[in-house]
Order: structure tokens, then sequence, then C-alpha cells
């Protein structure tokens, strides 16, 4: 049961307030503590939180081009191609080693869905998320990242940050 | 009120050497009507729906197109234009292509009565307030009309509760002029604020507004030209949210201008009689209608002045309370009508009549 106000018609007078007292706070300087909640996005950014999911980036070295990611991948927007070459032996009179070389690896960012599947299946720590979010184009082929440019963004990532602040208390009470 | 509400317009001051023969006077005057519309409509529009509304929801509005924006409205109007007509194929398309004409019109002619100065007035009518209310009804027929052409079911249904809806809340609108009518003792808009400037408050106390014995009808008319203008809270019939626009939803184009253009312009001319009625329109507070200031040349630009910063605070509320209450349902939308606005019109109003007869 609804509580019943002082006089009927109360809560039309506290809507015209919050109207008010959110127009007059809007219209406040900065340093007064109003200003609008907005923000006018080209002139000015809003920080993306650490680990928001931006776009994937691909440090090149650790990938062994197992193909895990792509396999994983729900919308199939990895593409890899590699071939096999054989290395000199680690030991002199061994046999030489089989290695894995990854020719192509891109990722087409119009079929993403940004589940992050691939992120998390990679055993090598290859692909990383990146809170970068301006890389819109005007043709949509060129949202298709080789491999190069996905390794461009892998100094964005941000440090590896184990639990959100405020969190802590609960983590203790996991056994380690 | 001794003295003759009626004797201001009478004394009508004419700028010497201005007298042109009638069909110069009226070139002129439907000229200056044309430009009035559409800048209102842009004023209202740029200053309200753009900018108060967003500072209403702690954001800043448009702010590339101009100065800080202010010209994002144009932009928008030249965008309008350029757009192609679509007409529907199944649309009755002559009254499908007339009806934000007669929306149009209908706002036009509530232009004629408003008074801006002891002069400044298209044409000073005697029955002035029964003429705004007439004129102010034909935007029933055009919306009726485009939800009629539109070949739409939304739109009918819209064209449908629209006319429900302005038919019904005419009565609170006219009951609360009846009140000022009663008390001024006259129907001509300059009579009324002659006779607010000499209101004296039980024959005693001067209190240059209407609004002050007359607040429920300030009230009253503020809600029911809220309903006129199909606004929230009172927009059911162009509900965007479940009848994609109503009415509007087949026009595109300048057509469609046409009809924002009618909202807005009508909202202006509903504060400005609001602000006549109420607040004493072009008069100052505390200097009497026989004053000389108000015949001298200098009131000529003073007049219009005050009457827009008033207009411009009605015009405040309007969109305040738009910008605030959510949208009524149907059956409460004629209940606040009938059985709230209409009986504290009607109780207002005998009370005038017998204030009226006492003092």
């Amino acid at each position: 049961m609804p509580k019943i106000p002082a006089f009927p018609g109360k809560g039309m007078f506290v809507g015209l307030g919050v109207t008010f007292k959110e127009m007059v706070n809007t219209l406040k300087p900065d340093s007064k503590g109003g200003g609008p909640v907005t923000v006018q996005y080209p002139h000015e950014k809003e920080e993306p939180a650490p680990r928001s999911r931006g776009v994937i980036t691909l440090f090149e070295e650790n990938c062994t081009s197992c193909m895990l990611c792509s396999r994983e991948c729900p919308d199939w927007c990895i593409y890899i191609e590699a071939h096999k070459y054989l290395a000199p032996p680690r030991r002199e009179g061994g046999k030489p080693r089989s290695k894995n070389a990854l020719d192509r690896f891109s990722i087409d960012f119009s079929l993403c869905m940004y589940c992050g599947i691939c992120v998390e299946v990679c055993p090598f720590d290859a692909l990383f998320w990146s809170p970068e979010y301006e890389y819109s184009e005007f043709d949509i082929k060129n949202l298709l990242h080789e491999k190069e440019r996905l390794g461009e963004w892998f100094d964005t990532v941000p440090d590896f940050e184990p639990y959100e602040a405020g969190s802590e208390q609960k983590v203790k009470k996991v056994p380690g | 009120m001794s003295a003759s509400p009626l004797a201001l317009v009478g004394s009508a001051p004419v700028l010497a050497g201005l007298d042109p023969p009638y069909w110069a006077a009226t070139l002129i005057k439907v000229g200056v009507v044309a430009l009035l519309v559409p800048t209102t409509a842009l004023i209202l529009g740029i200053v309200f729906l753009f900018k108060v509304m967003s500072w209403m929801q702690s954001r800043l509005g448009p702010q590339e197109a101009g100065p800080r924006g202010l010209l994002q409205l144009l932009a928008d109007g030249a965008k309008f234009i350029q757009k192609q007509d679509i007409i529907p194929d199944a649309a009755d398309r002559f009254v499908f292509k007339v009806a934000p004409m007669v929306v149009l019109i209908s706002t036009f002619l509530l232009y004629v009565i408003i008074p801006a100065g002891p002069s400044v007035v298209v044409e000073s009518l005697d029955t002035g307030v029964f003429f705004a209310l007439a004129m102010s009804s034909i935007s029933v027929i055009g919306i009726l009309m485009a939800g009629w052409g539109s070949a739409n079911k939304f739109a009918l249904m819209s064209g449908i509760r629209a006319a429900g809806q302005l038919i019904a809340y005419e009565l609170p609108m006219v009951l609360a002029v009846v009140g000022v009518v009663i008390q001024a003792g006259t129907m001509n808009l300059n009579g009324i604020i002659a006779a607010q400037a000499d209101f004296k408050l039980f024959g005693v106390v001067p209190f240059p507004l209407f609004l002050l014995t007359q607040l429920p009808m300030f009230l009253v008319f503020l809600a029911a030209a809220q309903a006129e203008l199909t606004q929230p809270p009172f927009d059911m019939p162009v509900a965007e949210s479940e009848l994609v626009g109503g009415y509007q939803v087949e026009y595109s184009g300048f057509r469609f201008l046409f009809f924002f253009m009618g909202e807005f312009a009508t909202a202006f001319a509903f504060a400005a009689l609001a602000s006549v009625l109420f607040l004493g329109g072009w008069s100052l507070p505390f200097v009497a209608s026989d004053s000389d200031f108000y015949t001298s040349t200098a009131f000529w630009l003073i007049g219009p002045v005050v009457l827009f910063t008033k207009i411009m605070l009605v015009s405040f509320l309007i969109f305040w309370f738009r910008f605030t209450y959510p949208r009524f349902r149907e059956d409460q939308l004629q209940k606040v009508c009938w059985k709230y606005l209409i009986p504290i019109c009607l109780v207002w109003v005998s009370f005038t009549a017998i204030a009226k007869v006492v003092w």
C-alpha cells in the first residue's frame, strides 16, 4: 500500500522541483560541483574503464598459431594462416624441430561481437583486451584488421588488475 | 474598475506619417504575421525544446551549429525542406496535403488579435478572446484530416484521440477565459489589459494582474493550452511509444515541418494569450492605463518587449510541465478534464461573477 501524501498532488510539485533543480545544477559551473553529466565527445573524452572491451590486440611473439581462438570464435571472424618450418635442433646431432610460423592473423571487427572467448581461450597469452575504441571506418572492409594493426594496440593494454576496488574483503574469504 | 476599460482602445496612437491605405496595411499585417509564426516557433524550439529541456535532463543540448548550437533548429529546418515529400499510395491525397496547412492557418489566425502594445496589433477585435478560442479550434480539423488522410491505423487512432481530447479541453479553456472576461468586463484583449492596469483588489489595493484573483483559472488555462497543443503530459494523440507519432507518422519533409512549426507557434500564441489575460500583457505593473507613457512613441518598442518577457515566462511554465510529467492514460486524461478542471472553472466563474457584482 503506497503511503498517502500529506496533500493530494504533492508528488507533482516534487517532480517540478526535481527538474528545476537539475536545470540549475546543469547551469552551475564545474567549480561549484555543477555541470551536465554528459561529455561533449569529440572535444572531451571519458576515460574508459581499464577492463572495458574496446578492441582485441595481438601479441604476435606469443602466438603459436594453434587455431584455438579461431575455432572457438562464435562468429568465425578470426582468420589464421600459418606454415610449418624446420628449426635447427637444440643440441648437436639432434633432429630439426618442427615450428609454426604465423603468416596471417586477422580479426574482422565488422563480424566480431566482442564476446572475448578468443581472449579467454588463448593458452599462450597472445590476445588481450584494450580499452581503445576509436577505430570506426567509412568502409566496412577496413574493419578487417591484419596482425600489424592488431599489434599496434598492445601498448594500450592496461596492467593486470586482479580485483576491482572494494572487492578485497570478499576475496579474502575464498580459500587460497 | 470605474474607468472604462475600453477608453484606451479608442485612443490608440498612430505614428506620425504612418497611415497606409487599407490594402498596404493588410499586406504589411500579413507579412508581419507570416514572419512572426516561424520566428516564434524557432525561438521557443531553440530556447525550450533544445536548451531548457537539455538542462533539465542534465545535458547541454546541441553545441555545434552556430554559437552554443543556437542555429541547430535552423539547420534542422533546412534539412526538412530538402527531404523528399512522401505521400502514401493509399492516402487521401488532397486531405493529406492540406492538413498541415489547416493546422498552420489556425496558428496564423491566433496571431491576428494578440496585442503587443496599445496599437501594435493586427486587428483589435471587440470579440478578441472569442475569436482566439474559435481560431484555436480549427487545428482539431487539421489533425483529424491528417489522421484520416494518412490511410494509417496509427494515424487514424491518433486523429480520433486528438479530436476527443481537443474538444474536451476546449471547455476548461473557454471557462478559464470567461472568468477573466467577467472581471474585465470586455472581450477585447486591449480592453482586458487596460482593465488589469487599473484593477484594484476589493476596490482598494492596486494589483495590476488578474493572476492574483484568477490563479486557479491561470493554471487551468495552462493545462488546457498544453492539452490543445497535444504536448506531454497530454500527448496521447502523438504518443510516440504506442502510436509511433500518431497523425504525424506518414508526414515527412516540409509538411512535417509545418506540424512542428504549428505546434510551437501555437504554444507561443497560447503563452501570449495567457500573459495578456492573466499577466497584464504589454502593460507595466503599477502604471495606470490612461498614463501618457503608453501612448508615447517609445512604447511602440517597450510594449512588445514587455509582452515578450511575459510570454517567455509563461512558456517556461508550459515547457517545464512538459518536460516533467509523464503521459496521462486516455481515461485519466478525460477524467482530469471533466472531473477536475471544468468543476474548478465553474466554481471560480460563479465566484468571480459574485465578486464582480459585490465590488
